[in-house]
C-alpha cells in the first residue's frame, strides 16, 4: 500500500477565540521531504495552527487536502491515521509513567487490536536503533532530562507511524551543543519524512528548512524559499518593523555585594537535591544572568531567595543579613523584589482587579490602609498613574488582571515590583511567550533598574536575552554553579558547554 | 476474651465489603481526575433500590434469591446512572468537583430518604441473604470463622481487589485512566477521548458505589433507614487516600476501619460500661487522624485530580 | 458582542437553571405520585399567605443567614466548610454549659457570655479543619463531614449525661433534653415565635460586608482564596487566614445556635440543628457569596424549609423533599456559573446568533 504523503496543504484556514482571530484565512504546503518552517513572534498563531491539523482543534473555516484529497480530522487519532505526528514545545508525555507506557497509550491509533505490551516495547527499541535515538524503555518520564525527554517524543511519534513530522519549537529547552545534535538528527530524517517545525530563532530556519512561512497576528505576511532571504529579511517580516532590542552597553560600575548566596542546600518538590551548595555573588548596579537548561534549580534558587522554599543548608545573606528560611513577607519588607515565573499563578490573582493587584504586598502599608482599613481612594489613584506610566492596555483599573494578555499581565507585575522601589530584584523568565514589543519594553526597563543601581538576579533559557542584559553571566548545572564569566568572555559556544555540565579546565 | 477477638474479627470482612466497593469505584474516579464526594448519596440511592426490590416481592417476608441478585443489578446501574450524571456536571459543564458532589449527596440521600418514604413507609426488614461457610476451611477453628463463613458477595467483593489493580496497571483502559487522571493534554495529544474516559471511570465508579448502598441494605442491616450509610460513603473518600489510589492499600484501609467499627458492636452487644457515643466516634476521629498523616506529601496523588479538562484553554 | 447579547444570554441561561431545577425535583415529586404543582404551591406560596407562617419563615430564615454569612467567609477564602452542622452543635454545647453553669448571673452579663461561649465553641470546631488544612493539606471537605458525626454524637451524650434535665431522671419520658434554661439569656420575641435574631443576623451581614470588602484581613482573605500561591508570593500567610476564616465561619455557626436556643428552643434537646448547617451551604451559594445575597437568599430558603414541614400533612409529600431541592440547587447553581463564565461557550452562541441574523437580514 502506497501511503506516502507526497504534498499537505492547508487551505483558508480560520479560527477565532474569543476576543482573538487566531488564524486568519492561512494558507501553507508542503511537499514531500520538504521541511516547512513556521516563522513567527509568540502569539503569532504558530501553535494553533498546527493543533487544527493535528485535529486538536476544529477549523471554523478553511480545509486540509492530502495528496489533494480532502481530510478531516476529529481529533488527533484521525492525524496519526493519517501519518501525521507532532511533537508539543510542552511534552505530552505522562510523567509516572514509563517509555513504553507512554507510547503504548497511542497504540491503538496503528491500527492495533490487541494491547500488548511487550509489542510496543519491541518497537520502542526497533525505532531508536533505526534512527539512533536512544532511549530506556524502562525509564519512568520524570527520571529523565529534558533532551531525553524529547527523545522519547521522537521516539513515540515515530512509533506511531509518523510519515509527516510537525515540530514545536523543539530546540528551546536544550543547550546549543543539542540544538546542533537535533538538527543534524532531523536532516538525517528528511530523507524519509517531511517536516513543519515551529520556531523563531532563525538561525535554526536557516539550516534546516528549505521553505518558510512567517505568521504575523494570525495571518500569513510571507512565504518563501529559505535560501533566496536573509535572516535579516525574514526577522523584519517577522516583527513587521524593526524592532531592536536594548543591550547592555553601559559599562560596570557595580558596587557592594548585595546578595550573595552561600552554599545553599535546597530539595525539589521530589524531596531530591535541586542546589547541592550553590555560590553566587550579585552587587548592586549588575545584572547577573542565570544561564541553563531548565530544570537544573533555576525555580528552587528563585523561590529560596524569596523565601518560598526551605533553605535545608547555607546561607542568604542580603543586604548582610542571613534571610535563609525567613517569611516572604520579611524578605519582602527587605526590599526584595521578585518577578515571578508563572505569571499567571503566582505574579497576579487573575480574579483581582489591577488595582488589587497592585497592592498585592503592600495592603497592610500606611500607604494603601489605616487602622487594617482599606483607603480605596489612594489604591485607584496609584493605579490610575502606573496603568498610565507603564502603559498597560486595559478597560480600566476595575478589569481582572487575569483577562489581560500575557505582556500586560507581566506590565502589572513589572508595575508593581518597580513601585516598590526594591533593592534588589529577581527576575524569573521575564519574557517568556510574549511578542517582541512586549520583550522590548521588558529589556529596556530592567536596564533601567540596573542603572539606577539596583542588582537583578535574571534567570532565563534565551541565551540571546541573557547575553544582551547581562553584566555577568553565571551558568547552572545540577544545582552547582559551573562558572561565573565576564560578559565580554562569554560566547554561545562556551555557554553551551557549560551547560551541558563539562567542566572547563 | 478470645471470643470477644473472634467475634470482632469475623465481622471485619463482611462489615468491610461496603467499604471497600465504594473506595474501589472513587479509586476509579480519582485515578481518572474525578473527584466525586457524592458517592454517599450514590450509596443511599443504591441501599434504598438494593432493599426495595426484594422488599417489594416478598413483602418483607421470604423471597427467591433472584430478586436480591435483581436488587444489587438495579443498584449498579442507578449508580452508573448518578455517575454519568456528574459526569455532566463535572467534565461536560466542568463544575467545581467538590462543592458539586456535597450537591449530589444531598440529592441522593434526600431521594432515597423521599421514595423510602413513600414506597415502603416506616422500618421494614427483608430476609437479605445468608452466609456460605466454605466446606472444610470454614470447619479450621478462629481461622474459618474470621475469614471462611461469609456471604457470597463478601468473597467477590475481595476477588474484586486483584481485578481492579489487573484492570488499572495491566489493561489499556486502566493506562487511559491513568494517563487522563495524570496528564489530560497527553493523553488527549494521543488520541484518546478524555471526556469519554472520564465518564467510563465515573459509570464504574458509580456502579461499585451502588452495590456497596446495595450491600448494607441488603446482606449487612437487611433494612433501609435515613442514617443507613451515616458517612460510609465520605469514609471511602478518605479511604482512597489513605491507600494511595492503590487498591491492594485500599483494601487495608477498608479492614482497619470496619476493626474500628466494630468496636461499637463491641459495645453495644457485650454490655462494656463505656458511652456508646464515644465508641460510634471512633472511626470518624481515626479518619481525620489518619488523612493528618497522610495528605501530606502526596506524590502519588493523580496530578489532573479535580481539574477540569478543556482542550481549547492552555494554562 | 453588545451589552444587549451579554444580559439576554446571562439571563437565558439562568432561566434554563431555574427550569432545569424545577424539571429534576419534578421528575422525583412525579414519582411518588404527588401533585406537582400543588407540592411547589404549598411548599413557596402557603408560608407567604399568613403572619404565623411568615414568623416561622423567618425564624428558620436567622441561623439560615448567619452560619451561610459564616460559610461565604470561609469559601472566599479558599475552603469550603460543610461542617457548619457540627460547629453549631458545639455552639449550642457551650451556650447550654454556660446557662446551665451559671444560672443566677444576671442578663447583661450573661446573655453576652453564653453567646461569646457559642462563638467560641463553633469557632474551635471550625478552626481544627482549617488548621488541619493550613498545616497538613487535610481535605476540609472531609475532615469537616467526620467533624460533624463526632459533633452529633458528642452533643447525644451530653444531652444524655452531663445536660440531662435532672426532672427527666426522675420521672423523665427518656427523652434526651436539658432542664429549661433560665430566662437570663432568652432572646425576647417581636411576634409569634419571632426574635430579636432577625436584627442580629442582618447586623452581622453588614458587618461581614465590611470586614470582606473594606478591611486589610479581608483582602488578604480574598486573596488567599482567589490565588493562593499569588497571595503566597505577596508575603500573605495564606495558612493563617484559612485557618482564621474557618474559625470565623465556626464561630458564626456556633454562635447561630446560641441564638437558635435564646430565641426559640430554650432548652438543648435533639434536633436544634435541623440540617441547617448543609442547608446554609445551598444558601451562601444562592446568594452569591456575598452577604447582600445571602439575606435574600436565606429568607428563600427559611421559606424552602418551612414549606417542606407543611407538605406532609397536606400533600403527602415527605418533608426530606427539601433536601432534594437542595441537593438539585446546587448542582444547578455551580453548572450556570461555569456555563456564564465560559467565555469561549458565550462567544460560540454570539457568533451562531449572528449567523441567524445575517441570514435573515
Amino acid at each position: 500500500m502506497d501511503n506516502r504523503i507526497r504534498s499537505l496543504k492547508m487551505e483558508h484556514i480560520t479560527k477565532r477565540f474569543p476576543g482573538v482571530l487566531a488564524s486568519d484565512d492561512i494558507s501553507i504546503s508542503v511537499g514531500e521531504g520538504e521541511v516547512l518552517a513556521l516563522v513567527g513572534e509568540n502569539g503569532a498563531g504558530k501553535t494553533t495552527l498546527m493543533n487544527i491539523l493535528m485535529g486538536l482543534y476544529q477549523p471554523d473555516e478553511g480545509r486540509i487536502l492530502i495528496n489533494d484529497q480532502p481530510v478531516r480530522f476529529r481529533g488527533p487519532e484521525d492525524a496519526f491515521k493519517a501519518g501525521l505526528g507532532m511533537v508539543h514545545q510542552t511534552y505530552m508525555l505522562v510523567p509516572n509513567m514509563t517509555v513504553t507506557e507512554n507510547v503504548a497509550l497511542g497504540y491503538r491509533n496503528t491500527g492495533k487490536k490487541r494491547y500488548d505490551i511487550k509489542e510496543v516495547r519491541k518497537r520502542i527499541e526497533e525505532v531508536s536503533s533505526q534512527y539512533e535515538l536512544l532511549v530506556n524503555p524502562d525509564a519512568y518520564i520524570w527520571q529523565l532530562s529534558v533532551g531525553e525527554q524529547q527523545k522519547v517524543e521522537l521516539v513515540k511519534t515515530l512509533c506511531l507511524g509518523a510519515r509527516f513530522l510537525i515540530l514545536d519549537e523543539p530546540t528551546s529547552a536544550l543547550t546549543p551543543q543539542e540544538v546542533d545534535e537535533l538538527i543534524v538528527l532531523l536532516q538525517r530524517m528528511t530523507k524519509e519524512l517531511s517536516i513543519i517545525f515551529i520556531s523563531h530563532k532563525l538561525q535554526e530556519v536557516k539550516a534546516l528548512s528549505d521553505k518558510v512561512t512567517i505568521l504575523r497576528h494570525g495571518k500569513v505576511v510571507f512565504s518563501g524559499n529559505t535560501s533566496e532571504h536573509s535572516p535579516q529579511e525574514i526577522a523584519a517580516k517577522m516583527t513587521g518593523h524593526e524592532i531592536i532590542l536594548p543591550r547592555n552597553a553601559g559599562s560596570a560600575k557595580a558596587g557592594a555585594t548585595v546578595l550573595s548566596v552561600e552554599n545553599a542546600v535546597v530539595m525539589s518538590d521530589r524531596k531530591i537535591p535541586a542546589l547541592n551548595g550553590l555560590n553566587l555573588e550579585i552587587r548592586a548596579g549588575e545584572i547577573v544572568g542565570l544561564a541553563g537548561v531548565s530544570g537544573n534549580g533555576q525555580r528552587e534558587l528563585a523561590e529560596a531567595i524569596n523565601g518560598l522554599r526551605k533553605t535545608e543548608s547555607g546561607r542568604i545573606v542580603f543586604l548582610g543579613e542571613d534571610i535563609a528560611n525567613c517569611s516572604p513577607r520579611e524578605i519582602i519588607d527587605r526590599g526584595m523584589g521578585y518577578i515571578p515565573e508563572e505569571r499567571n499563578t503566582e505574579g497576579i490573582v487573575p480574579p483581582f482587579s489591577i488595582k488589587e493587584n497592585f497592592v498585592l504586598k503592600d495592603i497592610a502599608s500606611p500607604s494603601f490602609s489605616s487602622n487594617g482599613f482599606v483607603n480605596g481612594k489612594k489604591i485607584d489613584s496609584t493605579a490610575e498613574k502606573l496603568v498610565s506610566r507603564f502603559d498597560i492596555r486595559c478597560p480600566g483599573i476595575d478589569t481582572a488582571a487575569g483577562s489581560l494578555s500575557g505582556g500586560n499581565i507581566q506590565k502589572v507585575i513589572l508595575a508593581r515590583e518597580i513601585e516598590r522601589k526594591p533593592k534588589f530584584l529577581v527576575a524569573v523568565y521575564p519574557t517568556r511567550g510574549l511578542d517582541m514589543g512586549a520583550v522590548e519594553f521588558i529589556h529596556s526597563e530592567l536596564l533601567k533598574i540596573r542603572e539606577s543601581g539596583i542588582g537583578i538576579l535574571l534567570i532565563s533559557e534565551e541565551l540571546d536575552e541573557i547575553m544582551n542584559l547581562s553584566d555577568r553571566i553565571a551558568v547552572i548545572y545540577k544545582g552547582v554553579i559551573q562558572k561565573v564569566l565576564d560578559k565580554n568572555e562569554a560566547t554561545r559556544e562556551r555557554l553551551g558547554i557549560l551547560m551541558a555540565g563539562v567542566k572547563e579546565e | 476474651m478470645l471470643d470477644i477477638i473472634t467475634n470482632m474479627l469475623s465481622m471485619c470482612i463482611p462489615f468491610s465489603v461496603a467499604l471497600l466497593l465504594a473506595s474501589l469505584g472513587e479509586m476509579f474516579n480519582q485515578r481518572a481526575g474525578v473527584f466525586n464526594l457524592g458517592c454517599e448519596g450514590v450509596m443511599a440511592m443504591g441501599a434504598f433500590v438494593g432493599m426495595l426490590i426484594p422488599f417489594l416481592a416478598g413483602q418483607g417476608g421470604a423471597v427467591a434469591p433472584v430478586y436480591n441478585v435483581l436488587g444489587f443489578v438495579s443498584a449498579a446501574l442507578l449508580g452508573v446512572l448518578f455517575g454519568l450524571f456528574f459526569g455532566v456536571i463535572t467534565v461536560t459543564f466542568r463544575a467545581p468537583q467538590g462543592i458539586a458532589g456535597i450537591g449530589l449527596q444531598m440529592f441522593g440521600v434526600g431521594t432515597a430518604g423521599t421514595l423510602f418514604r413513600h414506597f415502603v413507609g416506616g422500618t421494614q426488614s427483608i430476609p437479605g441473604i445468608s452466609d456460605i461457610d466454605i466446606p472444610l476451611l470454614s470447619k479450621i477453628p478462629f481461622i474459618g470463622d474470621v475469614f471462611f463463613s461469609h456471604n457470597i458477595v463478601a468473597y467477590l467483593a475481595y476477588i474484586l481487589v486483584p481485578v481492579a489493580w489487573y484492570i488499572l496497571f495491566k489493561t489499556y483502559w486502566g493506562l487511559k485512566v491513568r494517563a487522563v487522571g495524570t496528564n489530560p493534554r497527553a493523553a488527549d495529544s494521543m488520541g484518546i477521548n478524555v471526556t469519554r474516559t472520564r465518564y467510563e471511570a465515573l459509570a464504574l465508579g458509580g456502579a461499585l458505589a451502588g452495590l456497596a448502598g446495595a450491600y448494607l441494605s441488603i446482606a449487612q442491616a437487611k433494612m433501609f433507614s435515613d442514617t443507613l450509610i451515616s458517612g460510609r460513603g465520605f469514609i471511602a473518600v478518605a479511604l482512597v487516600y489513605f491507600g494511595h489510589w492503590h487498591p491492594v492499600q485500599i483494601m487495608g484501609g477498608a479492614l482497619l476501619f470496619t476493626f474500628a467499627q466494630t468496636f461499637q458492636t463491641v459495645v453495644q452487644s457485650m454490655g462494656i460500661s463505656f458511652p456508646y457515643e464515644l465508641a460510634v466516634m471512633l472511626p470518624y476521629v481515626l479518619v481525620i487522624v489518619v488523612l493528618s498523616f497522610t495528605s501530606r506529601n502526596q506524590t502519588t496523588a493523580p496530578t489532573a485530580l479535580g481539574k477540569p479538562f478543556n482542550r481549547e484553554i492552555r494554562t | 458582542m453588545t451589552k444587549g447579547f451579554r444580559i439576554a444570554f446571562r439571563f437565558s441561561i439562568v432561566a434554563i437553571a431555574a427550569i432545569a431545577a424545577i424539571l429534576m425535583a419534578s421528575v422525583i415529586l412525579w414519582m411518588i405520585g404527588a401533585d406537582v404543582s400543588d407540592t411547589f404551591y404549598i411548599i413557596i406560596f402557603q408560608p407567604l399567605t399568613n403572619m404565623l407562617h411568615l414568623s416561622e419563615v423567618l425564624i428558620r430564615a436567622i441561623p439560615l443567614c448567619i452560619i451561610a454569612l459564616g460559610i461565604s467567609v470561609a469559601y472566599r477564602s479558599g475552603i469550603i466548610n460543610i461542617g457548619a452542622e457540627g460547629q453549631m452543635a458545639m455552639g449550642l454545647l457551650a451556650f447550654t454549659g454556660v446557662a446551665l453553669a451559671f444560672p443566677d448571673v444576671p442578663r447583661p452579663l450573661l446573655l453576652p457570655l453564653a453567646m461569646i461561649a457559642s462563638m467560641i465553641g463553633g469557632g474551635v470546631w471550625g478552626f481544627i479543619p482549617g488548621i488541619l488544612k493550613a498545616k497538613l493539606n487535610v481535605s476540609e471537605l472531609l475532615s469537616t463531614v467526620m467533624l460533624n458525626y463526632i459533633a452529633a454524637q458528642f452533643y447525644s451524650l451530653c444531652l444524655r449525661t452531663i445536660y440531662l434535665d435532672p426532672a427527666e431522671q426522675v420521672y423523665g419520658t427518656g427523652t434526651p433534653q436539658s432542664m429549661r434554661l433560665t430566662e437570663n439569656i432568652w432572646l425576647g420575641r417581636i411576634s409569634g415565635r419571632l426574635h430579636y435574631g432577625i436584627i442580629i443576623a442582618l447586623v452581622l451581614a453588614v458587618l461581614i460586608y465590611i470586614l470582606m470588602w473594606k478591611t486589610t484581613i479581608g483582602y488578604k482573605m480574598r486573596a488567599s482564596g482567589s490565588g493562593a500561591r499569588a497571595a503566597r508570593y505577596g508575603g500573605i500567610s495564606v495558612g493563617f487566614y484559612l485557618a482564621a476564616s474557618m474559625a470565623i465561619s465556626g464561630a458564626f455557626a456556633g454562635f447561630a445556635g446560641g441564638v437558635e436556643l435564646a430565641g426559640v428552643h430554650r432548652r438543648a434537646i435533639e434536633g436544634i440543628t435541623n440540617n441547617y448547617g448543609f442547608s446554609g451551604v445551598v444558601v451562601a451559594l444562592f446568594g452569591g457569596l456575598h452577604p447582600f445575597g445571602i439575606i435574600p437568599a436565606s429568607f428563600l430558603f427559611g421559606l424552602l424549609i418551612y414549606g417542606s414541614t407543611l407538605a406532609p400533612s397536606q400533600v403527602g409529600v415527605p418533608a426530606n423533599i427539601v433536601q432534594v431541592m437542595q441537593g438539585i440547587i446546587i448542582i444547578v447553581i455551580v453548572t450556570a456559573q461555569m456555563v456564564l463564565s465560559n467565555t469561549y461557550f458565550q462567544d460560540r452562541v454570539w457568533r451562531k446568533y449572528q449567523a441567524l441574523r445575517k441570514k435573515e437580514g
